[in-house]
């Protein structure tokens, strides 16, 4: 079991290292760090909705708070970029603190009502508050810089997003083995006989919806650093169904699951270009076709088939 | 000052009662299957750019408006057939998804065949404003209004006094008991949709002379008739259409009194405010969970 756990991450790394040999241009690598920065997210997202069972349909809106947090601090008040993306990453910790007592008093719709309602304020917020934002143009972010050493160009973020995914591999799939991952899991399986077994049903499940959104807001300081700019669409709706795509497709309480939906939807959307103008129908129906026929998400489904359990 | 007031009062209670509408349509197909139907907005959408392609193909306003809404009826259908019924029984998330995606394919083959631009439909009865104590409203609200308490009306007589409508909340009480006691619930499923999908339209149609109407108007309507149903109680018909309204009008007096930048905000708050306090919505039933 424990074997097969890590077999996967070797894999991963094993990929990670070998891959830089057939990224032929810019645009391939450029390819594979979105696809990095989305698995990490997901990986996140993925701890929510699949063990904990806590569906959101705002988490773009975390994204945003660090995307801006990055955007806003480091231009109009010069902070260094890692003190911004930490202030980002706390504020957005802070926020879900703050409405996940309220929030997870609810279940199933009126929980996916009040994480969009979330998703959809905050986004309004930053397309609103041009003078600090840029509003609907968005705005520039300066390059990241550690230390005094700059990260630019895409080797450069390749390998630092190689490193980040395989550490965050391996964090989640501790995690989940955990005291603290069973905790979870068992609230999945049933509230109250976890709660008659002694869990704190309500500090788990803020436990985890603060560090998804850690997570989120932390790759959205990276994403905003990354490409130089950032835009309301970081936060918007549709971003958050994405993501909440990538998990269920992947398969939904899949550590390696989240990573195989991240890389297929990031790469999804670059395969439809050929397809002018079809790209949002062709999208809608793939996303259709698996869930009514991989409802459990490609690797679970796929370990299944092996007869494997995951 | 009054005057104001009521002019706010008349545009929220306007776009009110579209979303009214489409809290209507969320609120049946929820009953009859706990699905919420996220392309209810394209229905929306749909038949504000049918009455606009019908009518400028030449088809007179009658028959133009007639189709509007029977179409997206039968694309309400179509989803149920090929979309909702081969996973009955899913997780939530996975219903969520296969209604997005639907969404996703309605608003994109629409954005293909007629293109990206903004439509407006001519008003139905002109377009001379009345004057109510200084304010102006517009003779298509008077429509939206009027067809929409039709509406009600007629979906009240039809739940409580025929047998069909009777048959339809059985089925949203207890889905097996119904079927022992000999109701189609596929049936009640299909026509839930259709009936959905026919009311986001009519709404969609009714609002398009005031609001203009383009390919990717249907998620914020869609999400907002969302809010409606949840304000209103998730299931409770008269709910939602209290919640349509209660959500126009406070978002039209908020974009009046505070600040229009943020009118789209106001429905999202309004509905985290009173799902803090009130987990079930402001007319939900009381539910205790069975273990």
């Amino acid at each position: 079991m424990r074997k097969s756990r890590y077999f996967g991450l070797a894999v991963i790394v094993a990929v990670l290292l070998v891959l830089p040999l057939f990224l032929q241009n810019g645009f391939h690598y450029d390819l594979v760090i979105r696809m990095a920065i989305n698995a990490v997210i997901v990986l996140g997202l993925n701890l929510l909705i699949g063990f904990a069972g806590q569906i959101s349909l705002g988490h773009a809106g975390f994204i945003g708070i660090g995307a801006y947090a990055s955007a806003i601090l480091t231009s109009h008040f010069n902070w260094p970029p890692l003190a911004a993306m930490a202030a980002g990453a706390a504020a957005a910790g802070l926020l879900a603190a703050l409405v996940a007592r309220p929030i997870f008093k609810l279940k199933g719709h009126y929980l996916a009502m009040a994480t969009l309602g979330l998703g959809f304020i905050l986004a309004i917020a930053m397309k609103n508050e041009a003078a600090y934002t840029g509003g609907p143009d968005g705005m520039p972010v300066v390059p990241m810089s550690l230390a005094g050493w700059e990260i630019a160009g895409e080797k450069a973020w390749y390998w630092v997003m190689a490193l980040v995914l395989s550490i965050s591999v391996w964090a989640s799939l501790n995690l989940i083995d955990s005291p603290f991952g069973r905790a979870l899991r068992a609230l999945h399986g049933s509230e109250v006989a976890s709660q008659v077994v002694g869990v704190d049903v309500v500090r788990y499940k803020v436990a985890i919806f603060v560090m998804s959104a850690v997570f989120a807001s932390i790759m959205g300081s990276v994403t905003a650093h990354y490409v130089g700019f950032v835009t309301p669409n970081v936060a918007d709706f549709f971003h958050s169904i994405e993501l909440v795509t990538m998990v269920v497709i992947g398969g939904m309480a899949s550590v390696y699951g989240s990573v195989v939906g991240a890389v297929l939807l990031t790469a999804l959307p670059q395969a439809l270009a050929t397809f002018e103008g079809w790209e949002t129908v062709a999208f809608g129906a793939i996303l259709m076709l698996c869930m009514i026929f991989l409802p459990k998400g490609l690797v679970p489904t796929l370990a299944a088939k092996l007869g494997r359990s995951e | 000052m009054l005057a104001q007031f009521l002019q706010f009062l008349f545009s929220g209670v306007t776009v009110g009662a579209t979303y009214a509408l489409a809290a209507l349509g969320f609120t049946l197909i929820y009953n009859a299957s706990n699905v919420i139907n996220f392309a209810q907005g394209e229905f929306i959408m749909l038949g504000g750019m049918l009455a606009v392609f019908f009518s400028q193909m030449g088809l007179p306003m009658p028959v133009a408006l007639t189709l509007a809404i029977l179409v997206p009826a039968v694309v309400g259908v179509v989803v149920e057939k090929l979309a909702i019924e081969p996973v009955k029984g899913a997780e939530t998330v996975t219903l969520i998804i296969i209604t997005i995606g639907a969404s996703l394919v309605i608003r994109g083959l629409i954005q293909v065949w007629l293109g990206k631009g903004t439509f407006s439909l001519p008003a139905f009865s002109g377009n001379e404003p009345i004057e109510v104590l200084g304010a102006t409203l517009q003779p298509q609200s008077l429509w939206v209004l009027g067809v929409t308490a039709l509406v009600v009306v007629g979906l009240w007589y039809f739940f409580n006094r025929t047998l069909y409508g009777k048959a339809m909340l059985a089925t949203s009480y207890n889905r097996l008991a119904s079927e022992l006691v000999g109701i189609n619930t596929n049936w009640v499923l299909f026509i839930s949709f259709a009936m959905s999908a026919a009311l986001g339209a009519l709404g969609g149609i009714l609002v398009t002379p005031i609001t203009l109407t383009s390919y990717d108007v249907g998620i914020m309507l869609g999400l907002k008739g969302f809010v409606a149903a949840v304000v209103g109680g998730l299931g409770n018909g008269l709910g939602a259409v209290l919640g349509g309204l209660l959500v126009g009008v406070v978002e039209a007096m908020a974009a009046g009194y505070i600040s229009s930048a943020y009118k789209d905000a106001v429905p999202f708050v309004l509905i985290l405010l009173i799902l803090f306090f009130m987990p079930r919505g402001l007319f939900g039933a009381k539910v205790t969970d069975r273990v």
